[in-house]
């Protein structure tokens, strides 16, 4: 499946959605990129006067980018038979290490742990575009038949 | 291992899972892992997956639908291991 064709199929617009483009999608690893745009809405109250990427937001790119964008890989046969995959956030534990500040590109590197009976689990690490360790952790999410979001 | 160490298995398997500590202590063949216990779908595929290390056997997508209850897991089980 192309690359773009699984950023199409993303259940994600704008304001919400943290993908820009896909370097490498296997059924094991996941890399993506994101910049994040300096008049995104969360920098308005995020802090005041002073904007950083919220934690919470960056949990969010690197399950879109990790367990979103795996998802729709693995299930891609299913896809192209005119299935529209559910996928609900299961569980996170994510350490921060460093601030991503308003225009700073970051890369999501994803490593599946296991896809089994619909659960998906990876260890994903971000970066910023200096090669520096921004945040990582295990997400972990349901996706395929049963789940539905909205 | 009999049918009571299964049990017992079991319940230590779901016992970190668990939002019902009282259902957890009334644990027997009725109980539902989503309903009784109140499993997320996520973590019931965590107890399926330490079921498999546990008794040393390997269970399949179809299987596992099947396994909504304690009675469904043992039948499952009682099946892989003979």
């Amino acid at each position: 499946m192309d690359k773009q064709k699984i950023i199409s199929l993303l259940p994600y617009s704008e304001p919400f959605l943290f993908v820009d483009t896909l370097e490498v999608v296997t059924e094991d690893e996941v890399v993506g990129h994101y910049t994040y745009r300096e008049d995104a809405f969360f920098y308005q109250g995020h802090f005041k006067n002073h904007p950083v990427t919220p934690g919470v937001i960056l949990t969010e790119t690197m399950a879109q980018i990790g367990l979103v964008c795996m998802g729709i890989y693995l299930l891609r046969d299913k896809i192209a038979n005119g299935l529209t995959p559910g996928m609900a956030f299961s569980s996170q534990a994510v350490d921060y290490y460093k601030a991503v500040y308003p225009g700073e590109r970051v890369r999501v590197h994803a490593k599946k742990q296991y896809f089994r009976f619909g659960k998906l689990k990876c260890q994903v690490e971000m970066y910023n575009a200096q090669g520096e360790l921004v945040c990582k952790g295990v997400l972990a999410g349901m996706v395929g038949k049963g789940v539905r979001v909205g | 291992m009999n049918k009571q160490e299964r049990i017992a298995a079991i319940k230590r398997i779901v016992e970190p899972y668990v939002q019902e500590k009282a259902a957890l202590e009334n644990l027997n063949e009725d109980t539902d892992f989503l309903k009784d216990l109140n499993i997320n779908s996520a973590h019931l595929v965590d107890i399926i997956l330490d079921v498999e290390d546990e008794f040393d056997i390997e269970i399949e997508d179809e299987a596992m639908e099947k396994m909504l209850t304690v009675g469904a897991a043992l039948a499952i089980i009682e099946e892989k291991v003979k």
